[in-house]
């Protein structure tokens, strides 16, 4: 693939316009196909993909077991292997898994705390930039931060292994916090054993930590709602403070991924899988290499969600010494938390019979329906939250899971917005000083470490996170339940 | 001098390419380019040493190898490079069981001081090196070492 995929714009009269938003790469488009593209997207999301991205959709549709379509979110854009926002499932006994369908980031995902505030409740207390910099000080964050949780290796074995519940079971959190992370916040897969070494000795000192770049620890308010009852059984109305945490398995996911892709290279090779793309490293599921590979995704999953799950409690802690009120009265409870980089093993109707498959979610969030068991009882007849991050300074979304999800992406949707300049062009373009003072005119207090990382996460460096959310808001994929404006972030 | 790398551009991540009168060059920009995406390696003293002995299949594999130790040794020691002095890479021919017979050894030091975010301009941090477009490409001319790597 050139340089020049990652620039050029794809020519829509290669595509079939199935439906508004939603357009077929047909399986002529390149050899090997063995199921069409389908990429949902408005005219305007089309109009700015990159012709890479689209290849990328095409050369997943050549795994082998891969289920219907090869998938692209509103938010696609290139990656490596599969792209940035892509979405796969594979039969169980006949196909793959791959970690480039995963990503490095291993469940890099968010989750939202809401409250009993309000933006004026805030103002008798101090200012909010009291209050972002207490976060700040509590949950570390940045390059080369370290934990204020020292852990053993066993200790992480325990927390490869078991993930939210580990955390809430040594007092970081509460027992209803599991039932409101996706699948428990744990996948029982996980096995601490397949974690290598180099993972353990970089996990150890960062479980507990934000890190960097689109990292954020946020609080907001929402602004808008658009679905009275699902808000209602969210626990969500308008004007309230929310806090929105966005991180992932920091570096022991990055070495857990790293060391698997090596593997897997070798495996697909062995078993005779021809790869149009070497990053598509696979290897058939019910082979060792590839369940090697699952045990220890799983496991870095596992410690994201413990990650995320103490950084909560840190943040209820600081919101308690703050207030001067304690968590329950401040009814700072877990809406919601999901991951939008990870591989799951989900049982799917596909052309009328039930089958196992394992669904790659690359920058794309499950999207479950009403009715679900994995959706909680509270929630259950609303559909699973979905939750959508804005990039700095600009909205983010919950939306809720639809049965449609189910029928079309097999209950998937977008995680977020892609990236529209790359890191260097960003901090080229905005100074990190003037753009957080041009934000705190606007009403959202920055507090960074960094000028550089803030000018890379400018607003204007990524696409907009509303078109995103229209898309798959008008193709039924998840809908709007309600809007949040930041008011403050802590960024590493 | 001539030009030791230079980066190209992409949207979601970094991608450069290395240059080198042969391939031990080739590798020492490499590493140079890959923290040159993070900090400013002109403001990182050279006053701690980490020798570096590593294999690998393939000479890309090598090369993946050898940056990810880097990062490793980054993240892990706190250390930010920016002196790097590849003294060999050689192939070894190994016949083992699995008739790898491409097997490559790299011996280098790589040189740096404790990370300081502020002193060293820190900008963005490498998730991972990728195998992306991956190439080391030798000829009469100099060899090149391309990458792309994860931020």
């Amino acid at each position: 693939m050139s340089d020049n995929d990652n620039i050029e714009k794809v020519n829509k009269n290669v595509l079939k316009h199935v439906d508004t938003n939603v357009w077929e790469i047909p399986t002529t488009y390149q050899p090997n196909m063995r199921v069409p593209g389908r990429l949902f997207l408005s005219d305007t999301l089309l109009g700015s993909l990159e012709v890479g991205a689209m290849k990328q959709v095409a050369n997943v549709a050549t795994l082998p077991g891969i289920q219907k379509y090869s998938m692209a979110m509103p938010d696609v854009h290139y990656g490596y292997g599969f792209p940035i926002g892509g979405v796969a499932a594979f039969d169980e006994d006949e196909g793959v898994i791959s970690p480039g369908g995963v990503g490095f980031d291993i469940n890099c995902g968010v989750r939202l705390l809401r409250t009993n505030l309000t933006q004026e409740d805030m103002m008798p207390h101090g200012s909010k930039h009291d209050l972002i910099e207490k976060l700040f000080h509590n949950v570390p964050s940045g390059v080369g931060s370290k934990s204020n949780y020292r852990a053993s290796n066993s200790e992480l074995a325990d927390v490869f292994k078991h993930g939210v519940r580990w955390a809430v079971e040594n007092g970081f959190g509460v027992e209803a916090d599991i039932e409101h992370c996706e699948g428990g916040g744990c996948i029982e897969a996980a096995d601490p054993t397949k974690v290598s070494e180099r993972a353990y000795k970089r996990g150890r000192p960062q479980i507990g930590t934000l890190g960097s770049g689109n990292h954020f620890l946020e609080i907001q308010v929402i602004d808008k709602v658009y679905d009275e009852a699902a808000a209602k059984a969210f626990g969500l109305c308008e004007g309230m403070v929310t806090v929105m945490v966005h991180c992932g398995s920091r570096g022991a996911g990055h070495q857990i991924c790293d060391d698997n892709i090596g593997i897997l290279r070798k495996a697909a090779v062995k078993y005779g899988i021809d790869l149009v793309d070497k990053q598509l490293a696979c290897a058939p599921i019910q082979s060792k290499e590839a369940q090697d590979y699952f045990a220890a995704m799983s496991a870095a999953a596992n410690y994201a969600w413990a990650n995320r799950q103490m950084i909560t409690h840190w943040v209820r802690e600081t919101f308690e010494s703050h207030f001067s009120m304690d968590a329950d009265e401040l009814g700072m409870d877990l809406v919601y938390d999901v991951a939008h980089n990870v591989a799951k093993r989900e049982e799917h109707v596909i052309d009328g019979i039930r089958k196992n498959v394992y669904v790659h979610r690359k920058g794309a969030t499950r999207a479950f329906p009403p009715g679900h068991s994995d959706v909680p009882s509270a929630y259950r007849d609303v559909g699973q939250p979905v939750i959508i991050p804005g990039s700095m300074g600009t909205a983010s979304y919950v939306l809720h899971g639809t049965q449609a999800a189910m029928e079309l992406t097999f209950g998937s949707a977008c995680h977020g917005a892609g990236r529209a300049l790359s890191r260097k062009k960003a901090d080229h373009q905005f100074d990190g000083n003037e753009l957080v003072a041009n934000l705190e005119k606007q009403g959202i207090t920055i507090r960074g470490t960094n000028p550089h990382s803030l000018a890379e996460e400018a607003p204007e460096a990524y696409k907009s996170s509303s078109d995103v959310v229209n898309v798959v808001h008008d193709c039924g994929i998840a809908k709007k339940v309600v809007r949040m404006r930041p008011i403050a972030v802590a960024k590493g | 001098m001539n030009k030791q790398y230079e980066f190209i551009e992409h949207t979601a991540d970094a991608k450069f390419v290395a240059y080198g009168n042969d391939i031990c060059d080739a590798f020492e920009n490499a590493a140079l380019a890959m923290f040159e995406v993070m900090l400013d390696t002109a403001c990182v003293q050279p006053l701690q040493s980490y020798d570096i002995v590593l294999s690998a299949d393939g000479l890309d594999g090598l090369l993946h190898d050898w940056l990810s130790e880097l990062l490793f040794l980054f993240e892990v020691e706190g250390i930010a490079f920016s002196d790097f002095d590849v003294q060999s890479i050689k192939l070894e021919n190994k016949t083992d069981g699995e008739g790898d017979d491409n097997v490559w050894t790299l011996s280098a030091r790589a040189s740096g001081e404790a990370l300081d975010v502020q002193t060293h301009g820190f900008k963005t941090e490498v998730k991972a090196v990728t195998y992306h477009d991956l190439d080391v490409t030798c000829d009469e001319n100099g060899c090149t070492a391309t990458v792309l790597v994860d931020t």
